[in-house]
């Protein structure tokens, strides 16, 4: 926390104008520390516009109270009838605009410095999905990472069912770990509708807009754990799809991207292979826990009429091809996304046969990943 | 129901329906005003239920009452509901009440066309309350119904659109009524530059409303076609874009921001002068900062999309725009000011609000100039600050700006005096709890709390306690003001026709209540 108490002060004053003994609450009532220079800029904005704020509220409303106080019939006042002054109108026309510009000359120089994304040591593609994150690294070191952040917080704990820990709702499976002191340029989009990627710590917050991309940038210059979550309405979950920044040195980074290139070698599926049903089901679960939970239900009955049951539907156990499809390429104007550029084949196959077996759905039928490549390819 | 009273004396020159079938074929502006009012307040208890069930599942973390998909539905409904049923129609019944009584106008000018864009009103209520009871509930996007999430909802969506659909129509017959009446109506020698000042206040509002009303029209619309008919303007796989959309709606949302302010600022510049026994200190400079207002608010809507990614010149020029309608509402804020200064002032309830309204107000001007500074505005976007900010321009401005206007017209109204005491107490309990509810909204938002979500992380607990609790004593002690007005109608000390000491115009020449037909021989203002 930063302990700056000049910077504190006007925040301070203005709590305990409020009336409410905060006192413990003092490392909650200001903008999160800065750990890069925009951010540090903003905060520092903010407290200088607090403090004119400040000054002008005391002018005003000493005014107003002293009126009050002094100028009141039971005190004996008799009213005064001037009105009109051009003087006075043209002094308090003239003060306030000048105020404003002593403010726009910060503002702007620090917004042309948030908004100059040139030069980055590393990029990365951030994703938005209802509801979870996407990350790829698309530029400098680690190029051609790529993974989905899901919210790690257990049900249990949203449901008041198990004590919540200290990172509730701030915490994920897969991080997205950048280095520090290098200039991160992050590209949002989104696959559905509109979310927004924003890190407090590092002022930064940008919408991911549907087949548009847009940039923004940070350069951490402390490491550390630094959260954020999603800051655009988009649906359901809009409140569990947090965002979870690991900055490291760089010797640590690339440790990190070694250990991942690792891993994705190791993890690389096989579309052409053909999988057992116990093989397919055991990876379906894991693939239905991460994706289609949030709206179908572990237990599969959904929540109608909005998210339909997999338990006994018509899809599911009707003809595969049509269910296929409908994972493939979602249901345009529904809550089903298209899994087709989310989820391979191998995953997109496990999870079909795992809701066809799951549940009171015993159909016992595989899915070969090779017959959804085949709607994925003729879906193109 | 005040309307028992003049009921006695229309009697004697006039045969009305009687009953129900009065109010449904009315085309008198007092009753249809009542109308208005009487709808807004439902509205207002309505929203409010939905605010209260939303703090109630913030008062701690973790899921309690709501499911998430309830919660947003109950987010955007508190929205649509309090904006277009509680805060706009609450106007317009002022505006029908007090219009023609201030003008010296028998009645308003197209007095069928009143009747109409009132009654327009309950079905699209009904539309609006009844997505609730359909399946997949009420649309659950937002208020602003942002694309392309609010293309995935239900039913309930449509049932919305129609709803603003309707309302907009209902909006743009008020406001051409009003023009018309204000521009043709007023009694010899009232010039405009010698009109009150709400009147004028509203002239500029309906000018507002016909410019925009059409353009949310139009938005809502074209996220139907969306929905149904196999357009994409907000889909860019087929050359749409998600943020037209936001274009046009904050083109029709930020005026719609002044459309619920501008009225606001007529009713407390009535008031200010009546309780200080002081002229208005600077009439002209009033209505000149009126009107800047309203024309600066047709150029600054992007500051609603500082994070969409729009280039940094438009940034700026937004930025710039904005920051530029500190200056009028600052000349606001000054003659009010000034107006109190070396006054007389005396502290009936009207004036409590109306003074209440002065200090929270300017509050959410001085965090709206901060959301105006745009790399501020990206960092607290989307977060509590913002909720802080519009609920103080909203609730401490507007709500209780109609408060100060209905306690300094009720007796006119209703031929009654209302009770003082139970007035004082409803202003200081809502004026304590309003601020114990949204001031710690600040200190969320700059923490990072994003607004719009049923659950939080564990650092922010204790500020929304202390916000719920804020909430829940705000919510039940607007059921005094229930009771003021129902006891102001069925009796107490009778009212004059002047009933401030300090009240100047045309509506306290008048008795009170005001009868059924006033002003059938135009006053002459000198």
């Amino acid at each position: 926390m930063r302990q700056d108490y000049k910077t504190r002060l006007p925040a301070i004053a203005l709590m305990l104008w409020s009336g409410l003994s905060v006192a413990q609450e003092a490392s909650r009532i200001n903008l999160q520390p800065p750990v890069t220079k925009v951010a540090e800029r903003v905060y520092d904005l903010h407290t200088l516009m607090l403090y004119i704020c400040l000054g002008i509220f005391v002018v005003v409303f000493g005014v107003m109270f002293y009126s009050i106080y002094a100028h009141r019939k039971s005190r004996g006042a008799v009213a005064a009838q001037f009105h009109e002054n051009t003087n006075v109108e043209i002094l308090w026309t003239v003060i306030p605009l000048l105020i404003l510009l002593g403010m726009a000359w910060p503002a702007t120089s620090t917004l042309l410095e948030a908004r100059d994304t040139s030069a980055p040591d590393l990029t990365i593609k951030v994703t938005g999905y209802q509801w979870k994150w996407g990350y790829d690294y698309i530029k400098g070191e680690g190029e051609g990472i790529r993974f989905v952040s899901n919210l790690a917080t257990p049900q249990e704990q949203i449901r008041n069912q198990a004590p919540k820990g200290p990172n509730y709702l701030l915490e994920v499976d897969n991080p997205l770990v950048v280095p520090v002191g290098k200039k991160v340029r992050i590209l949002t989009t989104a696959n559905d509708v509109i979310h927004a990627w924003a890190v407090p710590a590092f002022g930064v917050k940008q919408d991911a807009i549907p087949g548009f991309i847009r940039d923004t940038w940070f350069r951490a210059e402390k490491e550390g754990i630094y959260r954020g979550q999603c800051s655009e309405l988009c649906g359901k979950d809009h409140g569990f799809m947090p965002i979870e920044v690991h900055v490291v040195s760089p010797e640590k980074y690339s440790a990190w991207v070694e250990e991942q290139k690792k891993k994705m070698a190791a993890a690389a599926d096989d579309p052409g292979k053909s999988y057992t049903l116990e093989e397919l089901t055991a990876r379906g679960e894991k693939v239905y826990a991460a994706n289609c939970v949030a709206c179908h239900q572990a237990n599969g009955k959904g929540a109608p009429p909005a998210f339909p049951p997999l338990d006994g539907s018509q899809v599911v156990l009707g003809p595969k091809e049509a269910q296929i499809q409908t994972v493939v390429q979602g249901r345009p104007g529904t809550a089903m996304p298209a899994f087709g550029k989310q989820l391979n084949a191998v995953e997109i196959a496990a999870v079909i046969t795992y809701t066809r077996n799951a549940w009171s759905n015993r159909t016992g039928q595989a899915i070969q990943p090779a017959e959804v490549a085949g709607v994925k390819t003729a879906g193109k | 129901m005040e309307a028992t009273h003049v009921h006695g004396a229309e009697h004697a020159h006039e045969h009305h329906p009687s009953g129900i079938m009065r109010w449904i074929t009315t085309t008198n502006h007092k009753d249809i005003g009542t109308l208005y009012l009487w709808f807004s307040l439902i509205m207002f208890f309505t929203g409010g239920v939905m605010a209260l069930v939303i703090r109630a599942e913030l008062f701690q973390p973790g899921l309690q009452v709501t499911e998430p998909e309830f919660y947003n539905q109950l987010v955007t409904m508190h929205g649509l509901v309090m904006v277009f049923g509680a805060i706009m129609p609450a106007f317009v019944g002022f505006a029908n009440w007090q219009i023609p009584l201030m003008i010296g106008a028998p009645d308003m000018a197209f007095a069928r066309m009143n009747n109409w864009s009132f009654w327009l009103l309950p079905p699209a209520a009904l539309l609006l309350i009844g997505s609730f009871f359909v399946p997949g509930g009420a649309t659950a996007a937002g208020w602003t119904l942002y694309a392309p999430l609010s293309v995935q909802m239900g039913v309930g969506m449509d049932m919305a659109i129609f709803a603003v659909h309707i309302m907009g129509i209902s909006s743009i017959m008020g406001a051409i009524n009003i023009i018309t009446t204000v521009l043709n109506m007023r009694a010899p020698g009232m010039t405009l530059m010698k009109m009150p000042l709400f009147c004028w206040t509203w002239l500029i509002t309906a000018y507002l409303l016909i410019a925009v009303m059409p353009v949310l029209a139009g938005a809502v619309t074209m996220i139907l076609t969306d929905r149904h008919f196999g357009t994409h303007f907000f889909n860019a796989a087929y050359g749409g874009d998600p943020i037209i959309y936001q274009h046009v709606f904050w083109f029709f949302g930020h005026p719609e921001v002044y459309i619920m302010i501008l009225p606001a600022f007529g009713i407390v510049s009535q008031v200010i002068p009546t309780f200080a026994r002081k002229p208005l200190f600077g009439y002209a400079s009033m209505v000149y900062a009126t009107a800047s207002i309203a024309i600066l608010s047709f150029i600054v809507w992007a500051h609603h999309m500082f994070v969409t990614g729009m280039p940094v010149a438009g940034q700026l020029y937004f930025m710039y725009a904005t920051m530029l309608i500190a200056v009028p509402t600052g000349v606001k804020v000054f003659n009010w000011v000034a107006t109190m200064f070396k006054g007389s002032m005396t502290f009936e309830t009207p004036m409590l609000w109306a003074t209440g309204f002065i200090f929270v107000f300017t509050m959410g001007g001085f965090t709206g100039l901060m959301l105006a500074i745009a790399p501020l505005d990206i960092q607290l976007q989307e977060t509590y600050y913002v909720v802080a900010h519009f609920h103080y321009v909203l609730v401490a401005g507007s709500l209780f700006a109609l408060f100060a206007g209905t306690y300094y017209w009720l007796p006119k109204w209703t031929g009654h005096m209302y009770d003082e005491k139970l007035g004082k107490w409803h202003f200081w309990l809502s004026m304590i709890s309003f601020n114990v509810a949204f001031f710690p909204q600040h200190f969320l938002g700059l923490a990072g709390m994003p607004r719009r979500m049923p659950d939080y992380a564990l650092q922010f607990a204790n500020f929304n306690e202390v916000s719920t609790i804020g909430a829940m004593v705000f919510g039940f002690s607007q059921l005094i003001l229930l009771w003021v007005v129902l006891k102001a109608i069925r009796g107490g000390e009778k009212a004059p026709a002047k009933v401030w000491e300090g009240a100047e115009g045309l509506e306290w020449t008048v008795p009170s209540p005001a009868p059924h037909h006033t002003f059938e021989e135009p006053p002459v203002v000198k």
